[in-house]
């Protein structure tokens, strides 16, 4: 199973094994991961799954789709690798991801 | 101080179908809701997408889903309380005392939460000072526009809110636009407008720039922007604007001794019953095992509760379960029958 590694904003750093298919927020969430809240639960209506992804995974990564981009505009400190979590499938060619959860979501 | 058999905190899909349930076993009830419209997360967050997951609904948008349940009210009479947050909910000798923000108290044996997430509030920026400013130079509504007359105001955000305010405002102040971004998710006719200003010299235009800090004794003097190259812009202003929308916050309801795990609270799974007697969530806001976050589970777990509901308003009658299709009772309440 691809390892996702959540480093949190007290740079806590944390890896788990999360199957294929699901997203990168819900692998936080199934395993108790703080600092992703997801509360509208993945269906890209909030913009509290937010993350930041180092920069070598960032751009290995599925395009944003529409709307995305919008919401970003109102996660807590957005920049230029923010992404929502509930957008990343974790596949194999995720295996090793690394994401950094904000200090806070709201 | 208001009566009703049964109060709802949530005006969404699951608070408006309970409400439903609550008439049309004969009880009384009234809703709350912190938004100033019906519809809760349906209307706030997606009144445009499609839903496909309402049974014998094959495909109906956010505002679609609100306006038929709307429409499904329609019998009753049910009497709203929007704009108002419940803030403090407290027993008396028998009852539950709701007060709302705008001062309004409730008396009801029943207190019914289906509130999402929570309550929407404005998402506020992320420096920590601006608290020190909010409401006197700092604002994310604008409540009295003559205050920004002559003034500098900057304005964050990317959305209609920002783009609407800063054509506005451009008219009678000195508007600074800041966004993180070159696209903007507004009207592209108020873009338009904008970007028309901004040519004038009206509106003075930052994209790729956001607040980093905000400075001054009593009000705010200037700020501090910074691109995502680095490169930090001061700013002098007077007032300082944000519009990146809404965000849900537990808020007053973490304080009324639920059992909340994670923003949601602990129910039964026969009356939807929190840890306090009377008091029932429903929706996105409660938890059991095998909970689903679906409109469809909402509207199972209000009726339940309208039932256990009855008890409490009418501890000397007895419930009997009757079908729309043959009551008679049920008939005349819906105003299908004399």
């Amino acid at each position: 199973m691809p390892k996702i590694t959540y480093i949190t904003h007290d740079n806590q750093s944390r890896t788990v094994e999360v199957q294929n298919g699901l997203t990168v927020m819900e692998g936080a969430v199934q395993n108790d991961i703080p600092g992703i809240d997801a509360d509208c639960g993945g269906g890209m209506a909030c913009a509290t799954c937010h993350v930041y992804v180092k920069e070598d995974w960032f751009n290995k990564l599925p395009k944003k789709e529409d709307g995305e981009e919008d919401m970003l505009d109102m996660a807590f400190e957005p920049k230029t690798n923010s992404r929502l979590s509930c957008q990343l499938t974790v596949s194999d060619e995720l295996d090793g991801l690394i994401v950094n959860i904000p200090s806070k979501q709201t | 101080m208001i009566k009703t058999d049964a109060l709802i905190i949530g005006a969404g899909p699951v608070g408006l179908f309970t409400a439903h349930q609550l008439k049309l076993i004969g009880l009384d009830c009234e809703i709350v809701d912190n938004l100033d419209k019906i519809g809760g997360q349906c209307i706030e967050l997606y009144p445009d997408k499609p839903i496909y997951d309402i049974p014998a609904v094959p495909e109906c948008t956010g505002e679609e889903l609100t306006n038929n349940l709307i429409n499904q009210l329609k019998p009753f009479d049910i009497k709203f309380h929007l704009g108002e947050r419940v803030d403090e909910v407290k027993k008396d000798e028998k009852n539950w005392i709701v007060k709302t923000n705008n001062g309004k108290s409730f008396s009801t044996p029943n207190v019914i939460i289906a509130g999402g997430v929570g309550s929407f509030e404005p998402r506020k920026f992320p420096p920590k000072e601006c608290e020190k400013f909010e409401n006197k130079s700092l604002f994310y509504s604008v409540k009295d526009k003559k205050i920004f007359e002559g003034k500098t105001v900057t304005i964050f955000g990317g959305g209609d809110s920002a783009l609407d305010w800063a054509v506005e405002l451009s008219k009678v102040s000195k508007v600074n636009l800041v966004h993180r971004r070159d696209e903007f998710r507004g009207a592209q006719a108020t873009l338009n407008k904008v970007k028309e200003l901004t040519s004038d010299g009206k509106i003075n235009l930052f994209t790729k720039y956001q607040l980093v800090s905000v400075n001054g004794s009593n009000k705010i003097e200037n700020i501090d922007i910074k691109s995502d190259d680095g490169e930090t812009k001061n700013l002098k202003t007077d007032y300082v604007l944000g519009f990146f929308g809404l965000i849900m916050q537990l808020g007053p309801i973490a304080n009324w001794g639920l059992n909340i795990d994670k923003k949601t609270i602990a129910v039964d799974t026969e009356k939807f019953e929190t840890n306090q007697k009377g008091i029932y969530a429903v929706g996105d806001i409660c938890t059991y095992p095998g909970k689903l976050r679906l409109i469809l589970s909402g509207f199972h777990e209000g009726a339940l509760a309208a039932r256990a509901c009855f008890k409490l308003a009418r501890p000397n009658e007895k419930y009997r379960f009757e079908f729309t299709t043959t009551s008679s009772n049920l008939l005349k309440r819906l105003g299908k029958k004399e």
